[in-house]
């Protein structure tokens, strides 16, 4: 499952990505210009001592074709002009192209954005799913060859991680929800279906821990330690606590959110009333 | 506060894209601090009855600081920028952060109205971050209602007005139903971060931990209660006085009359009758707008604080289950 080029010796930076960049990537491949082939854009982020984080992507007209490449350079440094008005802290960090292989064409863009970044990072994704997958690299150039007489560029590639905040992973959880939707589509629900919707994930996972340990009991499977310890780990994750107390905990709590929902209809109904009185 | 789209709304439904979901909560996300707000325009396309947002761009905040900052000059930058790329720059809403679910403001009846009146099906969409942090997105459409379009047309914002128009504070902002619908490529997307993504699944919707959120909502409605209650004393005091000055103009008038009476009988000639309206100046009226918004925000309030107790009902009794099968 895991491609050879992952298991490579990797030097340099490792590569944060959070998924909107690739959702931004994956609109502009769809967006583009009839008869291209591939779109390029330029990434922003922040660079920490050992990692590159990218936050942020635009695309960048480009014209490409067998002998040669033109870029709008003017128009990606207006974009990034006005990104920075939004976001002061993001810079360039380097660029992207969609298409599976490294061109020389790379090597040309890889140089003009040398000059706007300290070196800067080459992100490709596969959005022509090449080898039925959607490959995310990313790669940074290196000198090689002899010093003084022919020197050339190798893009080296470096680790890859995705990282998302704690609200990106509740939108991309939704987002993932609506691939199973027939007709690709979904709405969103609301209070009451929400805490049924992932209590009904909860008794999933429930289930599928409990066929792994019927399975093992019966000595289909090998049992393995460090799963007995998570095991042991969840059990004991459910406080014991005794049922007088549990009792008047779950009472009290109750009542504080009954006695909540019975001010909050009596507001409503008083600012309706209020409202007939003084308006209607 | 809102009543469903009706029947002869231009929207029915909104359709909006993963990355506009993305791009949002990633705005917030970084620029976005504690009450402040963050806002950015939404673009796409109008097919049927359907609004479909395809992509949005953010707007800078902190406009003060900058003198020669242009708004609209950066609008345009950015929409002409993007047509380069073949994204749709056709403006249909824009979209706001809100903290604890209050954004029934003055400012936003504004926006939305200068919205709506130059593009007929545009919306605001309410994105709550902190509602969102506790487990599931919060994103809500609203636009203004027909009748509430004519009043802010006629900028008629007097008791009168209102009252002619038969406006409550629900029958404000109408709600559509927002769909997320995602193009097969970001779907393949999706499979690819399942796979190779370890974030695991944090639960935040079953946590039991509740007193914060609704320390700070009904710390909210309070105030918002408070103001309304000055207001409603501000309307009392104003038609006391009007009741009192119909009554001393009614109480001059009749001793008018009965000097003039007593003139003629005495054969004087009468007095010359004064302009009343003169001489008692009317009380200056209260402004209505402010209190149907007030109303109109503790709507959302308490409807909020219902939704959050209603989960957390079921959660404690999730929980009760849990502690019934140990103990």
């Amino acid at each position: 499952r895991s491609s050879p080029f992952l298991k490579m010796a990797v030097h340099g930076p490792v590569v944060k990505i959070h998924p909107v960049v690739l959702a931004s990537i994956a609109d502009s491949y769809e967006r583009r210009n009839e008869g291209a082939s591939r779109v390029i854009g330029t990434l922003l982020g922040t660079v920490d001592k050992h990692s590159v984080e990218v936050t942020n992507c635009f695309s960048v007209p480009h014209n490409e074709s067998e002998d040669e490449v033109a870029v709008d350079m003017e128009f990606a440094k207006n974009m990034y002009e006005l990104h920075k008005k939004v976001s002061p802290t993001e810079v360039i960090i380097g660029w992207y192209a969609t298409g599976f292989d490294i061109t020389e064409h790379s090597v040309l863009i890889h140089e003009y954005y040398s000059r706007e970044a300290v070196n800067p990072i080459h992100l490709t994704v596969d959005t022509a799913l090449q080898s039925n997958k959607m490959n995310i690299r990313a790669y940074i150039s290196a000198q090689m060859g002899v010093p003084g007489k022919t020197v050339g560029v190798m893009f080296t590639p470096l680790t890859v991680k995705y990282i998302y905040y704690d609200t990106e992973r509740i939108g991309v959880g939704l987002l993932q929800r609506t691939r199973d939707a027939p007709n690709r589509a979904k709405g969103l629900t609301s209070d009451l279906c929400q805490v049924g919707g992932a209590a009904t994930r909860v008794q999933d996972m429930l289930t599928t821990v409990l066929a792994y340990i019927e399975e093992v009991l019966s000595g289909k499977v090998q049992a393995d330690n460090s799963v007995g310890r998570f095991l042991t780990d969840l059990v004991s994750k459910v406080p014991k606590i005794s049922a007088e107390d549990f009792e008047s905990m779950l009472n009290s709590n109750i009542n504080d959110l009954l006695m909540v929902t019975y001010l909050a209809n009596l507001t409503q109904a008083q600012i309706a009333l209020n409202e007939k009185l003084v308006i209607l | 506060m809102a009543s469903r789209a009706t029947l002869d709304s231009p929207v029915k439904q909104i359709q909006i894209e993963g990355l506009v979901v993305l791009k949002m909560i990633k705005h917030y996300q970084e620029e976005g601090q504690g009450t402040e707000v963050v806002q950015g325009v939404l673009l796409g396309l109008v097919v049927e009855d359907r609004l479909e947002i395809t992509n949005c761009f953010p707007f800078p905040q902190h406009t003060e600081d900058d003198a020669d900052f242009d708004e609209v000059q950066y609008q345009m930058e950015m929409m002409r920028s993007l047509r380069h790329v073949n994204i749709d720059h056709l403006h249909v809403g824009w979209y706001q952060s809100t903290y604890y679910g209050s954004f029934v403001s003055r400012a936003l009846l504004d926006s939305q109205f200068s919205y709506q009146h130059a593009i007929e099906e545009s919306v605001v969409l309410i994105y709550d971050p902190i509602k969102t942090a506790q487990g599931s997105l919060s994103l809500k459409a609203y636009r203004l209602t027909p009748k509430l379009m004519e009043i802010c047309k006629e900028k008629d914002f007097s008791a009168e007005g209102l009252k002619k128009a038969m406006i409550g504070f629900e029958h404000m902002f109408e709600e559509v139903p927002i769909v997320i619908k995602n193009s097969h490529l970001i779907n393949v997307l999706m499979w690819e971060l399942e796979e190779k993504s370890t974030v695991a699944d944090k639960h935040e919707l079953l946590n039991l931990s509740s007193s914060n959120h609704l320390e700070k909502s009904l710390q909210l409605l309070m105030d918002r209660v408070d103001d309304m209650s000055q207001d409603i004393v501000k309307y009392n005091t104003y038609s006391r006085n009007l009741s009192k000055q119909q009554q001393q103009k009614h109480q001059y008038t009749q001793r008018r009359q009965q000097e003039n009476a007593q003139r003629q009988t005495r054969g004087e000639p009468p007095l010359p009758e004064e302009d009343i309206s003169k001489m008692f100046k009317p009380p200056q009226p209260p402004p209505r707008m402010d209190t149907l918004l007030i109303a109109g925000q503790i709507n959302n309030y308490c409807q909020n604080v219902k939704e959050f107790t209603s989960q957390n009902l079921g959660k404690l009794f999730l929980a009760e289950a849990l502690q019934g099968h140990n103990s």
